[in-house]
């Protein structure tokens, strides 16, 4: 046979796939004509999302979308939103820049979702940004305290959702300057964004000099005796931890080894109690005494209303699958989601919504305020301590508040709203 | 014994169609006719372009960007016998010096249609240089070692973007301004259509030039070094040098496709060019079938669309949410998995083996049935 | 000072642990010329074996035997049900054909035990001996150090000593001869896989307690460190395996200790170019590779 035919034949074939895939996926390339919103008719929203199911940073952070998709089920289950019900299509990125291209456009381009929700991780979001800019798609509450999210001129339709790590570290450092004077702090943070705007907040507290070792750890690397060591030799007293799970438990059980036993100050990433007790198995105790921070009831709070509420339908939409902060995260954003449609009135287009949430004044679970409008594009923007004592995580002390700038850090006072009796919130 | 080879051809290659006792009633002349099968595939991608939809329109086009590092890697493995397990990486600097250059641009104001194919030229420079410091270390090395020392550099290269924040903004990335479609085509002209233009033009072009230069001197050339180097360096060839020339083409392309890549993306970081991409490649030409640019296309259109068709198998299924999230994300990869070690333990040429047989069994017929 | 014996030692109670997973590769190697790029995720599954029996036994040392029996047999049925079927004239396509069992095996894990890490027990106390102020080895370290000793003096008894070892060896070096003269060169490949895959498994039962826990992607890393220890040691030669193993792990210690642990991949990529521009076949390579 001809080399050339072969390759027609080659090329001819792909052809016929790709067609056939085409015509599988039904109506034609028009783009959406005016007057109707993609993704909304009168019974439905469709919502996309992409997270990392599958791969080393799946752990945890695969809860998060299904608990979404369960209090989506439940609103859908009392009548939806508007007589909407909302369909949440969860997409595996597997935390791969690369693949968070292929899904959002898939979810863009061909499903046409109404908007992205809650898109996890600061690398995979970030390259994605632009593409929802242009296609003018609402880009809300992703799942990362970087503050790239917080540019409301050059990004008009995304907004943050969890409170930006320089306003975490500003009110871990505050506690130390209050509670600890005079000791010596150290710092471990991930070599990116994350540590480097942790470590900021810390400073702006602390002082540039305030900090007396900083070091830092990268994924790829799991042994991190050798900063460690470092903070044991000099003597460090408290240790702000700027760490994702797995590296929390690694740092507190490789200081365990070392015989050495600071303060620990955890970013909110990394302070999950059940989540590290578990990966420290037997080793579980050293988390005593461990401070973190948090700005959703903490999962174990049984007296609390949102975390009976979540527990509720949890048994119900989610297959009762384990509880833990990612479960009351997922189901928190969820409830914010609602209502910002709420918000948006009857009438839902993509600019509705987004107008709606630059008009703000959200009250939800969250412990701290939220902090829309039209020129603050950041989610949360305060947290509360907390300590573990007797292996329960508990909160201590006041909410604070304060800004990735040079805001004092102050108590935030207002009293916690209780759900509504159905546990679906209504339009304010 | 083949431990000094990287890879012998495959197991049917007795019939490679790319090799000189193979083409006695060959017509005309090559340059010609690799035009005018690119001059085809081009009439045929513009038609596409306006026959799909938009993301079957960037799907295409992710497609071209991956078949450049794919037919790169096929020129490298399949003909040359170098094994690469750090193609991600050479890619990843075409990648970063596409966002360099356009970043550069358009800090500057400076606007027009001629930035992206200089921006593309660049980064194929930088990855011609990058290719070659690792071609000459690789020229000296075999089998598993080869594979070691571009294991490495598939780990190296995203960690440098994490070492040297200042200039890669760690994990984050860049972004790369891509200017809109010239207005020519008209205010409503999709984005999607023009990058597949400009993914397909650019692939179009590089495998014009990879096609010659199999089947030039240098081609033979690279598949005698493969096949038995003592023998090759008593036919008087400079097995290193040639080594090293396969290498830097090879990473030229690779280079290309993530610049591609990149442009697609508006955006590179660090994490899309992970030791997994370049194992990826690897899986993507052997199952397409190894030492055939047609393979290399089987290949790239696989890496693409595979995640895509598990997941729409996946969501046939109805599940409990529990064994839903179980089951979300690694059923794909089983799927993949098991298609990887099925097709190589029953067509260990690939795809493209087996459509060559099938071809050639037609054919048979056909002229059995002639005479 | 202080902080070099700290590095030190740190780096060697690592280096031990790639040690013997390289040493798991070479042994796949000389067997079967085969760089078993699966070997990494066979392990892991053998540690999650290890996790299911112990939580049903409450026993870590059942665990720890299950996990070395399921190793011994997972390395027999890939050599059974996979490997032996794989067109071995392209090296290639063994390695492909690992690369797709280590998709199966991980997916596999993902659905079986989920995706969250589980805690990994350890025998003894990971808490180090206190002289003078500096924490040195824990008893864990000495445990992690007497196995991999163990392992590696009983391999070289088996192939140096035993019959059984002799048969291996030839089978591996000559296989039509020793067919010729009675040797089951089938029955010694797979005696290969799963001796080399027990002690993978060995491996991962020491080093996943020390790291993030048990996940399906646990040994993702320590089989890159394996693989550059393996080749800086050269893969035919089983002490190549071991001095790579502490010279990757002591490599590694120093570099995050001193420079910053951003710079480790750099410094295995140096070490490796280091070694084979000197030595194409490794450290330990037996005879010098043909130049070309």
């Amino acid at each position: 046979m001809h080399r050339t035919a072969r390759r027609g034949l080659a090329i001819a074939s792909t052809i016929a796939l790709l067609i056939g895939a085409a015509a599988c996926s039904g109506d034609g390339g028009s783009t959406s004509g005016r007057g109707s919103v993609p993704g909304v008719t009168d019974t439905e929203i469709l919502v996309g999302t992409h997270m990392p199911l599958t791969g080393p940073a799946s752990a945890g952070y695969s809860k998060i979308a299904p608990a979404t998709k369960a209090y989506f089920d439940y609103v859908n289950a009392n009548g939806g939103v508007h007589g909407r019900k909302i369909t949440y299509e969860i997409m595996d990125d597997g935390y791969n820049p690369a693949n968070t291209q292929q899904v959002v456009r898939q979810l863009v381009l061909q499903d046409k979702v109404f908007a992205i929700l809650n898109g996890l991780g600061t690398p995979t979001h970030t390259g994605v940004l632009d593409f929802l800019k242009t296609n003018r798609v609402p880009d809300l509450f992703v799942a990362s305290g970087s503050r790239s999210w917080d540019q409301p001129d050059k990004y008009p339709g995304t907004f943050g959702f969890n409170p930006d790590y320089t306003v975490e570290g500003k009110i871990l450092a505050n506690h130390v300057k209050t509670a600890m004077p005079g000791r010596k702090v150290c710092f471990l943070g991930q070599d990116d964004d994350f540590g480097r705007d942790s470590l900021a907040g810390v400073e702006k507290v602390l002082g540039a000099d305030g900090v007396a070792v900083k070091q830092t750890y990268v994924t790829s690397n799991t042994n991190v005796a050798p900063q460690i060591g470092a903070f044991k030799a000099a003597g460090c007293q408290v240790v702000v931890l700027a760490t994702v799970p797995g590296f929390t438990a690694l740092s507190i059980g490789t200081a365990a080894r070392l015989g050495f036993r600071p303060q620990w100050m955890v970013s909110n990433v990394g302070a999950d109690h059940p989540t590290l007790a578990k990966q420290l198995g037997e080793a579980a105790p050293l988390l005593e005494g461990m401070i973190g921070a948090n700005y959703l009831p903490m999962q174990n709070d049984k007296a609390n209303p949102w975390i009976q509420l979540y527990t509720r339908i949890n048994k119900e939409y989610n297959g009762d699958a384990p509880f833990d902060g990612n479960t009351v995260y997922g189901m928190s954003v969820g409830y914010l989601f609602v209502q910002a449609l709420l918000a948006a009135g009857k009438d839902l287009t993509r600019e509705s919504v987004i107008e709606a949430v630059n008009k703000g004044g959200f009250q939800g679970p969250g412990l701290a305020p939220l902090r829309f409008s039209k020129t603050d594009h950041s989610g949360y923007g305060g947290e509360r301590l907390t300590t573990v004592t007797g292996g329960v995580q508990n909160y201590f002390g006041p909410a604070y508040e304060t800004d990735e700038a040079d805001a004092p850090v102050a108590e935030y006072t207002a009293a916690p709203v209780q759900p509504p009796a159905n546990g679906i919130p209504t339009v304010s | 014994m083949s431990a000094t080879r990287a890879a012998a051809p495959p197991a049917d290659g007795a019939v490679d169609p790319a090799t000189p006792p193979d083409l006695p009633r060959r017509r005309g002349n090559t340059l010609l006719r690799h035009l005018a099968v690119v001059a085809v595939a081009g009439l045929v991608l513009v038609g596409m372009s306006y026959a799909l939809e938009p993301f079957r329109n960037f799907q295409l086009a992710t497609v071209a960007a991956y078949l450049c590092a794919t037919a790169g890697l096929t020129v490298l493995t399949g003909l040359n016998g170098q094994l690469s397990l750090g193609h991600g990486a050479l890619m990843a600097t075409g990648a970063y010096t596409v966002a360099f250059c356009q970043t550069a641009f358009s800090d500057r104001g400076v606007t027009g249609l001629w930035l992206l194919p200089v921006s593309l030229v660049a980064a194929v420079a930088a990855t011609v240089a990058v290719g070659a410091v690792v071609g000459v270390a690789a020229a000296r090395l075999r089998g598993p070692y080869l594979a070691g020392v571009t294991l490495a550099v598939a780990v190296v290269v995203p960690a440098l973007t994490v070492t040297f924040d200042g200039v890669f903004n760690g994990e984050q990335g860049l972004s790369v301004p891509v200017e809109p479609p010239p207005l020519a085509l008209g205010p409503y002209f999709p984005y999607e259509r023009w990058q597949l233009w400009v993914a397909g033009a650019a692939t179009l072009l590089a495998l014009l030039l990879l096609a010659n230069l199999v089947r030039s001197r240098y081609g033979r050339m690279f598949r005698a070094v493969r096949d038995d180097e003592v023998a090759a360096r008593l036919a008087g060839i400079h097995v290193a040098r040639t080594q090293v020339i396969a290498f830097v083409v090879s990473a030229a392309t690779a280079g290309l496709g993530g610049a591609l890549l990149a442009v697609l993306a508006q955006s590179v970081s660090p994490g899309a060019f992970s030791l997994t991409l370049s194992l990826f490649l690897l899986m993507a030409v052997v199952i397409g079938g190894l030492g055939r640019l047609a393979g290399a296309v089987w290949g790239a259109v696989l890496l693409v669309a595979l995640p895509d068709l598990s997941h729409a198998l996946t969501e046939q299924l109805t599940l409990s949410p529990a064994a839903a999230q179980r089951l979300e994300g690694n059923l794909p990869l089983a799927i993949f998995g098991i298609t990887l070690i099925v097709v190589m333990l029953v067509a260990p040429g690939g795809v493209q083996g087996l459509l060559s047989r099938l071809g050639r069994a037609v054919s048979a017929r056909w002229r059995a049935r002639r005479s | 000072m202080d902080r070099f014996v700290f590095l030190t030692l740190d780096g060697l109670s690592r280096g031990a642990v790639y040690a013997a997973f390289a040493l798991a590769l070479v042994l796949i190697w000389r067997a079967a010329r085969v760089v078993n790029f699966a070997q990494g995720a066979m392990a892991v599954a053998a540690a999650y074996v290890a996790y299911s029996v112990s939580a049903a036994t409450g026993s870590y040392w059942l665990g720890f035997l299950a996990a070395l029996a399921a190793g011994l047999l997972f390395g027999a049925v890939v050599d059974r049900v996979v490997m032996r079927y794989v067109d071995h004239a392209s090296p290639l396509n063994p390695v492909i054909v690992a690369l797709g069992l280590v998709l199966l095996i991980q997916a596999v894990l993902g659905m079986v035990y989920g995706s969250e890490f589980r805690p990994a027990g350890t025998p003894f106390s990971r808490e180090g001996f206190t002289v003078g102020g500096l924490a040195l080895l824990s008893p864990y370290d000495l445990f992690v150090f007497a196995a991999v000793a163990v392992v590696v003096s009983a391999l070289a008894w088996i192939f140096a000593r035993t019959a059984v070892g002799l048969r291996m060896r030839a089978a591996a070096f000559a296989p039509e001869v020793s067919r010729l003269l009675g040797v089951n060169v089938g029955g010694m490949l797979t005696l290969g896989w799963a001796l080399a895959s027990g002690v993978g498994a060995l491996a991962a039962m020491l080093v996943i307690p020390t790291e993030l826990g048990l996940h399906p992607h646990a040994m993702d890393l320590v089989f890159v460190s394996a693989f550059t220890a393996a080749v800086v040691g050269g893969l035919d030669s089983p002490p190549g395996a071991v001095v790579g193993g502490l010279v990757v792990g002591l490599v590694l210690s120093y570099v995050s200790g001193y420079a910053g642990s951003d710079l480790t991949p750099l410094a295995v990529l140096v070490l490796l170019l280091a070694v084979l521009l000197v030595r194409p076949g490794g450290l330990f390579a037996p005879v010098a590779a043909r130049r070309v």
